[in-house]
């Protein structure tokens, strides 16, 4: 009997696929180990998958024909391609598109991880407070989130700074204050710390009891305790669903293209509107956002292996 | 309150309940320094609670405890007891050793971070002085050659003997084991057993929750047998283990022994 990665077919995996070969030649081998013949004289035949062969050798034709077109199709326009990959204009639209990631993630994971601990605290107040926030920042899509902020200066002509209900110190234009590119970042961060709260806020869950009361009883500052023992700990759990977030929200800055900001998928879409080659400069966007998408996933990978120490698993 | 006793351990009318359900219903008992006290019961008859209240893993709902002339958990002024704040209960448990049952060794960090982190982040020693110390822990555990190596590498057995070098690198004045044995195979209690012993004779002051009948006659200085969250009776092994005077006790002990 020989072990394979297909389907398990029963404890007995001869029979069924090829009874009238399979019983004839059990006998003979029970009889000559019966009788006394070393283990080693008997010789494992695998079993073989025929109709694998043939589910491999159909994909690789289409896959060949997919190949095949991607070349000879002359509409893709790889020369248009090259000439847009690495322009200057471009080249500026994706290092915006890394900024709004890169501050949407750092602003809204910091507020997220600050209300993932206020829904973990003992209080009801800062636990509701911290439950409503997700709860309204989860139900609104993201693209009317983001064109409220853009029309923030409509609500409040002036942001100020000073006792609350009291006397002001500092004003700002908001118009002058949150202009396009900080209306998106903080739209993007706002929404995206309702998740990274529920993500953290998971993780922390995932760290045994056992673990704080270890802590405690070792009279370990709390503090302490947070950044060294609980923390470390979450984040085995906290790092592929962040990874996931991460990811969605750099391919999630597309949708700021509505705002009009200088952004990949947006530059992309002003060059084809002026030089009607829209294939190619959707190429030009999709290859970016894979090889980003890759460098991040590899980064996630030495993350992970980092934060593993001491697994078993 | 009395004036402080010579007595280690001392606990007074402490009751405690988990939403309607008495866990403990008015405990008194005292411990005094050098002593092993080994409590016995039933599951669920409180014994754990107990334990847990002394290093103020639990509040008490009524009546106090003083560990080396100090209570735990509360400061008092005039007839009322007042709530510590966080840092000085942590403060207070530096000198309370507490062994777990699931051993809560902290996976992501080796042998040796594990015993060295509570010094140095509690008690503020410099790293070099507790690395020593930590491997001179482990020699006497027996362990010396595990300082690398993370708990989920080690037996049930090995991972209780760090366990009890972390509880001891604090140098606490009291150590409080709960069922340390119990998630052991049985091959692997003696080993762990040993270690206790061994602390035992050298004087050290130790509260042991056990099922272990052998190692609380042979260990014990005095052995409480707990029922329903009272003491139903104590007193030296000799007396509570072979010459039972309550009803109770001679129950339990004729289905362990």
């Amino acid at each position: 009997m020989s072990l394979t990665s297909d389907p398990p077919v029963g404890p007995s995996t001869g029979p069924p696929i090829d009874p009238p070969v399979e019983p004839p030649a059990d006998p003979p081998a029970a009889k000559e180990a019966g009788s006394g013949a070393g283990p080693d004289e008997l010789t494992v035949v695998p079993v073989r998958h025929p109709w694998r062969w043939v589910a491999i050798a159909a994909t690789a034709v289409l896959l060949a024909q997919f190949l095949n077109g991607l070349i000879t199709n002359p509409g893709w326009e790889w020369d248009v391609f090259a000439q847009f990959f690495t322009a200057p204009t471009i080249l500026k639209a994706v290092w915006v598109t890394l900024q709004l990631t890169v501050y949407g993630t750092a602003i809204g994971f910091a507020l997220g991880i600050v209300l993932a601990f206020m829904r973990l605290s003992a209080s009801v107040f800062l636990r509701t407070v911290a439950y409503g926030y997700i709860w309204a920042f989860r139900s609104i899509p993201l693209i009317v989130q983001l064109l409220f902020w853009f029309n923030l200066a409509y609500l409040y002509k002036e942001l100020q700074f000073g006792i609350p209900f009291g006397p002001g110190f500092f004003a700002f234009d908001t118009m002058n204050l949150v202009g396009a590119t900080s209306a998106a970042v903080l739209g993007l961060a706002l929404h995206q710390a309702a998740y990274a709260a529920e993500i953290v806020r998971g993780g922390v869950l995932a760290v045994g009891s056992g673990q704080l009361e270890a802590a405690a009883a070792l009279g370990i500052p709390k503090f302490r305790q947070l950044r060294r023992i609980v923390l470390p700990q979450a984040m085995r759990s906290i790092l592929p669903n962040a990874a996931n977030e991460i990811i969605s929200l750099f391919k999630g800055t597309s949708i700021v293209s509505v705002m009009a900001i200088g952004e990949l998928f947006y530059q992309v879409q002003v060059v084809y509107g002026r030089n009607g080659r829209v294939v190619p400069l959707l190429m030009v966007a999709t290859v970016w956002y894979i090889l980003l998408t890759t460098a991040l996933s590899v980064l996630q990978h030495y993350v992970e292996r980092h934060y593993a120490k001491g697994a078993v698993r | 309150m009395s004036a402080p006793s010579d007595a280690m351990v001392e606990i007074r009318s402490v009751h405690k309940k988990f939403g309607s359900l008495e866990v403990l219903r008015g405990i008194d008992l005292s411990v005094r320094p050098g002593e092993v006290t080994v409590i016995l019961g039933p599951s669920g008859s409180g014994k754990s609670t107990l334990l847990r209240t002394i290093n103020h893993l639990e509040k008490v709902d009524r009546g106090w405890i003083s560990v080396d002339g100090t209570l735990v958990g509360y400061r008092r002024d005039g007839d009322k007891l007042y709530e510590l704040r966080e840092r000085e209960v942590l403060r207070q448990r530096t000198r309370i050793g507490f062994v777990f049952q699931n051993f809560n060794l902290f996976p992501h960090l080796t042998v040796l971070e594990n015993i060295i982190e509570a010094p140095i982040s509690a008690l503020r020693r410099p790293r070099k002085e507790a690395v020593a110390s930590a491997e001179k822990l482990l020699e006497r555990v027996g362990l010396s050659d595990k300082a690398a190596a993370y708990p989920g590498q080690l037996s049930g057995g090995q991972q209780q003997r760090v366990a009890i070098a972390r509880a001891l690198a604090l140098e606490p004045r009291l150590l409080l084991f709960d069922e340390p044995t119990s998630a052991l195979d049985p091959e692997l209690v003696g080993e762990v057993l040993d270690v206790i012993k061994d602390l035992a004779h050298g004087g050290t002051t130790m509260i042991v929750v056990t099922h272990e009948i052998g190692f609380a006659r042979e260990v014990a200085d005095t052995v409480v047998f707990m029922d329903e969250g009272r003491i139903v009776e104590q007193g030296p092994p000799a007396d509570v283990l072979d010459r039972p005077t309550q009803e109770r006790t001679r129950a339990f002990l004729s289905k362990v022994l």
